[in-house]
Parts: structure tokens; C-alpha cells; sequence
């Protein structure tokens, strides 16, 4: 029982690990763009929310409402004032100067908010739990957390598959000088899905920190979870990325369950293994 | 005279440091096709390039209806009315052949072509609308390009070397819609390097020749040794 218990708990966080993967995993199928400063920006939006609640009182998931719009907006901003710049032809680009943004970001937040911990304030929701059989019991907080997970790749499933923005994104990312010849501003394009991004940051920021506590420092920890997760369960795969986030939530609680300390470990040890086994990921895209 | 619906005028266009265009002028008058031929490396696909926006030409205007349209990136050239159809096709391989069509008629043009018409002129392509682009031969990819092109209700249709890599009964079925396609209005520039095909087409042909116009006139007022000479430069 202590063991399914277990298990149900790293699924449930997996769906966290999910959204921060699909927002890395959008950014570099759409743009070829490897976005180091994306757990960052995690955390940024989870100081965002914290400047909402405070300022209007309102509970954390309410903030959401006005935390999604912001961070969107700032992605939108950041791909046209700056990532444009940096892309075109080459990989190092980018990756140097959102390393750059990441430490500018890190180094921001704590002048601003100084190091301490900070959480967002759920409430009661946070220690509700239910019986969902003899022994195992469910929290209503991650529980939520994973319904919205499912939701966010559903809703991106079907935004790149059913919408005219999706089908931009794929004409995009197929071919970039031959969207423009269909009328597609390629920069508009970018920063579009850039505020998608974001707007997804928004919701996994919220979450984690209602979840967890933070500080400036985190965002890393947060982007390597992210990249382990597009990795185990194939780029370009956006249910693959949610199976990826549940096997690295497992494999982190599992190691937790045998030592506290192993439970990073587990998670690193078991992406390496399948990344040893199958580097192209367990669901990778059939190529078209 | 009516003004003409294009008119290039003296443009000199680069790859980094390499010209690949020298003083090119050419004009399209309202409704007519217009043939450009050459060898591989003249700079005819160059010329589309530039006209369609890909390629900022150094020196020199491209007017466009009264416009000039030089300095205009590609995105935007289209919403005027200039459509290409680059060489080797390039239709988005992870798109459907119908989701091929509608970014062709994202840029909202009003006009007479809609899915239901270009399903009309190419009705292979209605039947594999589900399909993904690259499931389509060859001749009928190049149909779905030219009708992805045609769906953005162009003024000014670029067609960069359509029989490439085709069959000759499948070129002669691709050309014998150009008619139709023409009737509705459009003007037309194809780049070709089957000259006999280009001739027959096009009621005025440009020449290039290592980046420069080296001959031009009304097709049927040029000779084949005319036309070899400056093809060839012998």
C-alpha cells in the first residue's frame, strides 16, 4: 500500500514536470530554440503571482487569471525585442544569450525579493485529501495539478492540430522562408508561440509554488526537470512529454521512498538510462 | 500604353558578396505571361526571389502596380498580390495537402479562388486532401503548390521552374491548366529551362544569361538561333 502510495504521488507531480517540459518542447520544435532561462522564467512567474495575491488578495489559482496574460505578454515582448535577433542558421546564438538571461533573471529576482523562501498560500485546498481505496489517499492539490497538466497538452494538441495558429506554427517550423512567401510574418509567428510558452510557464509557476517553496535560485533544478522529461519521452511528442514528466515524478518518489537523498538521483539516473537505451526518446514523432 | 502591373527596373541582387544579378530590368503588363529562360546559374530563380521579397536587390526599384515593392519583406509582398511557386515545390511535409492549401489562402486576399476552385482545376488533389504532403507524386505535388499559390488570390503569379523533375506528360498537363488559370485575370511569370514549353506559353520572353537579360522580345518574333545564342553565350 505505502508503495502504491508512492507511485501515485510521483505520477501526480509528474504532470508539474509535464508543463515545464511543454513549453521547452513548443519553443524548440517551433523555432529550433533551446530556452536556458525557461526554469527561470518559472520562477519569475512565480513571483508575478506572488506580487497578484498580495496586492489584490485574491487566492493563488485566482491569480492565474491575471498571471497567464502578463507572462504571455512578456513572451511575446522578449521573442520580438531580443530572440530574434538571435535566431537563424546557428544553435549557439540563442542558448548564449537566454544563458545570459538566466543569470540576469536569477540575479534580478534576488535583488528585488532578497533569497528568502517564499510559497503562495492555497489554503485549505492544499492539505485536502480523499480515500480513493483502503490505504490510498489522494491529495486534492495534486490532483488538480495533474487534471490541469492533461488539460494543458490537450488544449496544445489540439491548438497545433485543429487552429490556423497551429497550422503556422507547423508551416513555421517545416519551412521558414516558404511561410513568408504564404504571408506569414515568421517574427509574429515566433513570438506567438513564445507567449504560448510562457502563458504555460504561468501555470506550471503557479502550481509549483503553491506546491513548494521558492526563491530566486530554483529555476535550474526547474529546467533541467523540464529537458529530462521532453528527452525520456521524445521530442515533438506532446503526450510523449506527459509520460516523460510521470516517469521522472516516479522515479523521483520511488528514490525518495528508499532514501530522501536519492531522490534527484533517481530521477537523473533513470533519464540517462532510457536516454542510453533510446536516445530518440520512448515516443518520438514518426518522422512525415 | 497602360502602366504595367510589374515593372523591374536596373536591379542588382547578391548572396553575400556573390552578384547574381547585374541591371536586370523586365516589365508584366495586366494579364500577360511572361517566360523567363536560361541556364542553370543565369539567376532566373534569383530574379523570383527578389521580386517575391526574399531577396532585398542592392540597387534599383521593383515597382508593383504603382508601388514600389523592393524594400517590402516577403510576408507582405504576398498581401499585395504577388504569389510564388518556389522550385522544388517545398510544400510543408508535416501539413496535410489541404492544410498546404489554407496557409496558401491565410493571407485573406479576396478573389476567385477558394478550396472548392482549386479542387476544380486539380481534382487529384481533392481526392488526397487528407493526406500528407510528401504521400503525393511528384507531378501532383507540384499541382498542390501551384494551387497553394493560387489560393492567396494573387495579381501576379511566379512560377519557378514547374516541370523540374517531371514527366513530359505530366508537364503538358500541368501547362494545358495555365489557361485557365490565366483566364481569371492573373498575370504570370514562368521561369523554365524547357525553352520549347516556355515558347509556347508565354507571349513575352526574357533571356538571362550569367545574371544580365541577354535577350528579349515577343515569343514569336524570336529565332531558335537567337535564342541558343544568347541561352548558350556561343
Amino acid at each position: 500500500m505505502q508503495w502504491l502510495n508512492v507511485i501515485l504521488q510521483g505520477v501526480l507531480i509528474g504532470g508539474l514536470y509535464a508543463m515545464f517540459a511543454a513549453g521547452l518542447s513548443l519553443i524548440f520544435g517551433v523555432m529550433r530554440l533551446v530556452n536556458i532561462a525557461h526554469g527561470d522564467l518559472i520562477v519569475l512567474a512565480a513571483y508575478v503571482a506572488l506580487l497578484v495575491t498580495q496586492a489584490l488578495g485574491v487566492d493563488p489559482l485566482t491569480s492565474l487569471l491575471l498571471v497567464v496574460p502578463i507572462m504571455a505578454a512578456i513572451g511575446y515582448a522578449l521573442q520580438r525585442g531580443l530572440l530574434n535577433y538571435t535566431l537563424g542558421g546557428d544553435l549557439l546564438p540563442p542558448l548564449l544569450v537566454t544563458f545570459g538571461l538566466s543569470i540576469i533573471l536569477q540575479n534580478g529576482l534576488l535583488e528585488l525579493f532578497t533569497a528568502d523562501s517564499r510559497k503562495l498560500q492555497a489554503g485549505a485546498i492544499e492539505i485536502q485529501t480523499f480515500q480513493v481505496a483502503q490505504g490510498i489517499w489522494i491529495g486534492v492539490l495534486p490532483l488538480i495539478q495533474f487534471a490541469v497538466a492533461v488539460a494543458v497538452i490537450a488544449g496544445l494538441q489540439a491548438l497545433f492540430y485543429k487552429t490556423a495558429l497551429g497550422r503556422a506554427f507547423r508551416a513555421t517550423s517545416d519551412d521558414q522562408a516558404v511561410a513568408q512567401l504564404m504571408g506569414l510574418d515568421t517574427r509574429h509567428v515566433f513570438a506567438m508561440a513564445m507567449a504560448l510558452s510562457l502563458a504555460i510557464i504561468a501555470i506550471a509557476g503557479v502550481l509549483l509554488a503553491v506546491r513548494t517553496n521558492f526563491d530566486p535560485a530554483i529555476g535550474p533544478a526547474r529546467l533541467i526537470f523540464g529537458f529530462e522529461a521532453v528527452i525520456i519521452g521524445g521530442l515533438g511528442n506532446m503526450w510523449g512529454t506527459l509520460v516523460g514528466g510521470v516517469i521522472l515524478g516516479v522515479s523521483q518518489a520511488i528514490g525518495a521512498q528508499i532514501d530522501p537523498g536519492w531522490q534527484l538521483l533517481a530521477g537523473h539516473i533513470v533519464f540517462l538510462a532510457i536516454l542510453a537505451v533510446r536516445p530518440q526518446g520512448l515516443f518520438p514523432k514518426v518522422p512525415g | 500604353m497602360p502602366d504595367p502591373l510589374l515593372e523591374v527596373r536596373t536591379i542588382d541582387a547578391f548572396y553575400g558578396d556573390f552578384q547574381a544579378l547585374f541591371g536586370v530590368s523586365l516589365k508584366v503588363n495586366a494579364g500577360e505571361v511572361v517566360a523567363v529562360i536560361g541556364a542553370n546559374g543565369a539567376g532566373k530563380s534569383t530574379l523570383l526571389k527578389s521580386i517575391a521579397g526574399l531577396l532585398r536587390p542592392k540597387a534599383g526599384d521593383i515597382v508593383f502596380d504603382g508601388e514600389p515593392i523592393g524594400a517590402t519583406p516577403a510576408f507582405a509582398v504576398v498581401k499585395r498580390g504577388i504569389a510564388l511557386v518556389p522550385e522544388g515545390r517545398r510544400l510543408f511535409p508535416s501539413l496535410t495537402v489541404e492544410e498546404n492549401l489554407l496557409i496558401g489562402g491565410q493571407s485573406r486576399r479576396p478573389g476567385p479562388w477558394t478550396l472548392d476552385r482549386v479542387y476544380d482545376l486539380f481534382p487529384v488533389l481533392a481526392e488526397r486532401r487528407h493526406l500528407p504532403a510528401p504521400a503525393l507524386s511528384g507531378g501532383q505535388q507540384q499541382m498542390a503548390a501551384i494551387a497553394r499559390a493560387l489560393m492567396s488570390n494573387p495579381r501576379l503569379l511566379l512560377c519557378d521552374e514547374i516541370s523540374l523533375g517531371l514527366a513530359p506528360i505530366v508537364v503538358r498537363d500541368i501547362y494545358a491548366r495555365l489557361p485557365a488559370i490565366v483566364a481569371e485575370g492573373l498575370s504570370l511569370i514562368v521561369v523554365e529551362q524547357d525553352i520549347a514549353q516556355a515558347l509556347k506559353a508565354a507571349a513575352h520572353v526574357y533571356c538571362l544569361q550569367e545574371g544580365r537579360i541577354a535577350l528579349q522580345g515577343p515569343a514569336r518574333e524570336l529565332t531558335r538561333e537567337s535564342i541558343s545564342a544568347a541561352y548558350f553565350g556561343v
